[in-house]
């Protein structure tokens, strides 16, 4: 297939498979089935159809409809966005495995409706990674936040409706008052918001002015958890767990992390941040970001609690990269949306199915639960260990980049900030492992009442994304390969 | 068309298209069976939107169409004066009568006593009558004539509310817009007294000869605080919630979206076209009245709208908002400005009278409006409850949505005069929309519905031309060529002074 239509019909996919859900509500056999033809087929369109065009140097483009005079619904895909696709399709194939079990071992009602939303999140986060400019992300940065909506108040308690309230409204308020206006002042000031290398900004505006765009945009790009719009995501915890394993580890937040990324690359341009020194506060605020949410993760006793501050604090690593703006430092905020969504993910399969086998979910409560269901916490150890950024796992390879990121950019300082912040990692994740191996069972409660129960269906998927990570570790170079190709195309013009 | 009577038609388009209802009214009243008069009516009412669409094909193609009542020539003689701007006014007048008083049929019969039924149909018509008469008048005397058919009007069918407290609404509204009439006329007898001619073009060639003074100032206030009332702009507009909220459901939808546009065009017509840009902006700075009032007026409403109980209370408070975008986007004075006033006109329109429908449908299976009365309507009536979440997310302005649309122009043109603060709080303001939304999307569907409530929709008649307005809401929001279109040139007309 042509890669402009393959574009479109990739897009479309999960919003079929939310109708094709829908549909077959009734029966859960093959609704889940439609489900998971959905997403292999979408994964082998990005992987089949799309990533060789990429690779080759293409940029598949595809132009839907000027809604307004110089607004237009674009799609257009670059290796930025090509690994965001890749990972956010290829995981949602192994949630949707979890998803199933998850849900059917809890009991819990909606089902269909849940399966729908999560398609049509699936369906906002391709749309983010496909957009060929700025306004195009932001329409579909929207559809993320409406149809992650339901997900989060799935429970439908009290706490989940505040929850939720505190969702939709930082979500929606930063990308609205803030995201919005970026959106308006740059058309304003280039007369476009085409995502081009090297940025439409150059020339067209007061480099006092710089900033102060570049803060509308980060800060409104609220799904990046920044402080102090951080909230949400702690928030958003009372979620299912798959959701806040696929959604709020990979494609919600990565959306985020993605859209400053881009900005910086293809809205700014890195000569122009480089020149005028406009992201030096952003650095800041990504590096406060970054130490304090992990000093925070550290006394969190709910373990889903304990993962999004530290999620908070990984995606302030991106961040970070991304406003150094060097092409060592961008490249490692790409790979690090690869690797930290395999570990992040692994991490909270296991929470899910620690809470869906043991019903526990503080970390006090895990004492001696690694004897009982081994596969579980050995792929969390290897994710941790990811996470922290040791090798031979792949979290390693995103931060030696970001490391020699800032080390171009004579930032020595921040080398000590990494170091610290894996230092925190290690204490936030390693007691959990730590406690559930060698600690010995809490005696007193009636663990034969509740005998461990584990669906495979919760088992399987966090020790194959593990093994992802390990597999990350030895096929980096491609990746990072691919996003370098973002400056210097193979075989074809800049 | 080529026959001669066709010929005589088309040429006579301007007049039949006021005419026409206010013949049929009088019919309606001695028909006195309340389903042939709403079929009179709702025949009526298609025909003047047809006549509309054809005069705005005219207008495209000629650029104007002035029409001489009785073949007495302008500037003597009384002139319906057709440009882009008030062929879009009209189009939307007669489009929202057609499509209202379509769904209105069952919803009336269950609100109001059937023996009344014809009196309420002949008092639409009426005020339709007045409404496009309004838009269409070239001189300034027969804008407050029309006005003064149409406010008559829609007193009676405010009055004829099921709820006692209908009667003081109306009588409160005729004390106020009676009070707005007033000034307007005012305003016209000073304009008058100073250039001798009632002619709208005529005004303004005369005005911008003499030297402005301070009777022309006077005038320019007087008939910027008479539209304000008409137009409801806060503080003036306080007259507008009770109005709409006791008013018959259907009535509140063709109000909400024809009264306030018409008096919003009047405004910026006198502003524009008798004053001029020069005179009322860079000589008597209008805006530096008219933009804090809007900017109040957005926030003002929108606040007042969270913490309303009564939904249909709250989208009038939610008017008082829009309205403010509207007027904002008037006291920009510049074509992107300009443009978003009045896309908001058509779009606010749309999007409006399709909730107020849907309140409309609420109300007609559960019998009130009041949130703690909808409680689980997502499960109740599943449909009606969809189309108020599509609606909501146009009047909050998500992408791809028609206010989207005039948010972004005025956004645009609040950066272009470099007045980013007021960037700023269009956003803020659209955000305070979200959360009234919200509000009422979560009663929808995170609370249970009654114990005794079974599903029931609404009927197909109510139903599907509330989804038609819905609908278009969204499909102006995507294909935006010919709204944002007609209201560019609209707003370059009205700009560039002499035609």
């Amino acid at each position: 297939m042509d890669p402009s239509s393959a574009l479109l019909w990739v897009l479309v996919g999960p919003a079929l498979v939310a109708v094709a859900v829908a549909a077959l509500g009734r029966w859960p056999n093959l609704r889940e089935g439609a489900t998971l033809v959905g997403a292999s087929s979408v994964f082998a369109g990005v992987a089949g159809v799309l990533l060789p065009s990429v690779w080759a140097g293409g940029r598949p483009r595809l132009d839907l409809v000027e809604f307004l005079p110089g607004l237009t619904l674009a799609l257009e895909l670059e290796p930025l966005g090509m690994v965001f696709a890749l990972v956010a399709s290829g995981l949602w194939i192994i949630t949707s495995v979890y998803a199933a079990g998850y849900l059917r071992g809890k009991n819990e009602s909606h089902q269909t409706r849940f399966f729908v939303c999560f398609a049509l999140a699936i369906f906002g986060a391709l749309g983010v990674a496909f957009a060929g400019n700025m306004i195009t992300l932001f329409v579909f940065y929207e559809a993320i936040t409406l149809s992650t909506f339901p997900l989060v108040t799935h429970a439908g308690t009290e706490a989940a409706k505040r929850a939720g309230r505190v969702y939709l409204g930082v979500l929606m308020g930063t990308s609205i008052a803030f995201l919005l206006l970026a959106v308006a002042w740059t058309q304003h000031l280039a007369g476009t918001t085409e995502f081009t290398v090297g940025g439409i900004l150059n020339g067209r505006v007061d480099s006092q002015l710089l900033p102060w765009l570049l803060a509308l945009y980060a800060l409104g790009t609220a799904k990046a958890a920044l402080m102090p719009f951080h909230r949400w995501l702690p928030a958003a915890m009372v979620a299912p767990t798959p959701v806040s394993a696929l959604l709020h580890a990979v494609a919600v937040v990565k959306a985020g992390v993605f859209t400053i990324t881009k900005v910086v690359i293809y809205i700014f341009g890195l000569d122009l941040l480089q020149t005028t020194g406009a992201s030096t506060w952003l650095q800041a605020l990504a590096a406060f970001t970054l130490i304090s949410a992990a000093i925070v993760a550290l006394s969190q006793d709910n373990l889903k609690r304990r993962l999004a501050y530290s999620t908070i604090s990984q995606l302030a690593y991106i961040v970070l990269g991304a406003s150094l703006v060097t092409t060592s430092s961008l490249v490692g905020a790409g790979l690090h949306i690869v690797t930290h969504a395999f570990g992040k993910i692994t991490l909270f399969f296991c929470a899910g199915a620690i809470y869906v086998g043991a019903h526990k979910s503080r970390i006090s409560e895990m004492h001696g639960l690694g004897v009982k269901m081994p596969w579980t916490f050995a792929a969390f150890f290897v994710a941790s260990l990811s996470i922290i950024g040791i090798p031979p796992l792949g979290g390693a390879w995103s931060k030696w980049f970001l490391a020699s990121g800032a080390a171009e950019a004579e930032r020595l300082p921040l080398l000590a900030l990494y170091m610290v912040s894996s230092l925190l990692a290690i204490g936030y994740l390693m007691p959990v492992v730590g406690k559930a191996f060698f600690l010995p069972p809490d005696d007193n409660e009636h663990d034969d009442e509740h005998p461990i129960h584990e669906p495979w269906m919760c088992v399987l998927p966090p020790v194959l994304t593990a093994a992802g990570c390990v597999a990350l570790f030895f096929f980096m170079d491609p990746i990072a390969g691919l996003l370098g190709s973002i400056w210097t195309p193979p075989g074809g013009a800049p | 068309m080529s026959s001669p009577l066709g010929e005589l038609i088309r040429e006579n388009l301007p007049a039949l298209q006021v005419i026409l209802p206010m013949i049929m009214a009088p019919v309606c009243v001695l028909v006195r069976h309340r389903t042939v008069a709403w079929f009179l009516a709702v025949a009526v009412t298609w025909t003047t939107f047809a006549i509309s669409l054809a005069l705005l094909q005219i207008v495209r193609a000629h650029g104007l169409i002035s029409y001489a009542m009785g073949g007495w020539e302008a500037p003597w003689g009384i002139e319906l004066r057709i440009e882009p701007v008030n062929a879009f006014v009209l189009l939307i007048v007669s489009g929202i009568s057609a499509v209202v008083l379509s769904a209105a049929r069952r919803s009336f019969e269950e609100e109001i006593p059937r023996d009344r039924l014809y009196l309420l149909y002949a008092a639409f018509l009426l005020c339709e009558t007045g409404l496009l008469g309004m838009a269409g008048a070239g001189d300034a005397f027969n804008v407050f004539v029309f006005l003064e058919i149409s406010s008559l009007a829609t007193y009676a069918m405010i009055a004829m509310g099921p709820h006692r407290r209908a009667l003081t609404s109306a009588f409160r509204y005729l004390v106020m817009g009676t009070v707005g009439g007033t000034f307007i006329l005012f305003g016209i007898g000073l304009l008058y007294m100073v250039t001798g001619t009632l002619n709208i073009e005529d005004l303004h060639h005369r005005l911008q000869a003499i030297d402005a003074d301070r009777t022309v100032l006077v005038a320019l206030v007087c008939v910027l605080i008479g539209t304000s009332i008409k137009l409801a702009l806060l503080p003036l507009g306080a007259w507008l919630p009770n109005a709409y909220t006791f008013a018959p459901s259907a009535v509140t939808a063709f109000l909400a979206a024809t009264a306030t546009k018409v008096a919003f065009y009047v405004m910026a017509r006198f502003v524009y076209r008798i004053f001029g840009a020069d005179l009322a902006f860079e000589r008597f700075h209008i805006d530096s009245v008219l933009m804090p009032l809007a900017l109040i007026a957005m926030f003002l409403g929108a606040a007042l709208a969270i913490f309303e109980r009564d939904v249909k209370r709250l989208l009038a408070y939610s008017s008082l908002s829009q309205i403010g975008y509207m007027v904002l986007g008037l006291s920009l004075a510049s074509v992107t400005g300009l443009t978003g006033g009045i896309v908001h006109l058509f779009n606010h329109a749309l999007m409006k009278s399709g909730l107020f429908l849907v309140m409309a449908c609420a109300a007609y299976r559960i019998g009130s409006t009041r949130l703690s009365a909808l409680r689980g309507l997502g499960k109740r009536m599943p449909i009606t409850a969809a189309t108020f979440v599509a609606g909501g997310l146009a009047m909050i302005g998500v992408p791809l949505t028609a206010g989207f649309v005039s948010k972004w122009y005025l956004v645009k043109g609040a950066l272009e005069n470099d007045l980013w603060p007021v960037a700023l709080l269009v956003l803020l303001s659209s955000l305070l929309a979200v959360i009234y939304v919200w509000k009422v999307v979560e009663v929808f569907y995170f609370q249970e519905p009654p114990e005794e409530a079974g599903r029931q929709e609404a009927p197909w008649s109510m139903l599907l031309p509330t989804m038609f307005l819905i609908g278009a809401s969204l499909y102006f929001g995507i294909f935006t060529d010919g709204t944002v279109g007609i209201a560019e040139w609209s707003a370059r007309e009205l700009l560039g002074g002499a035609p």
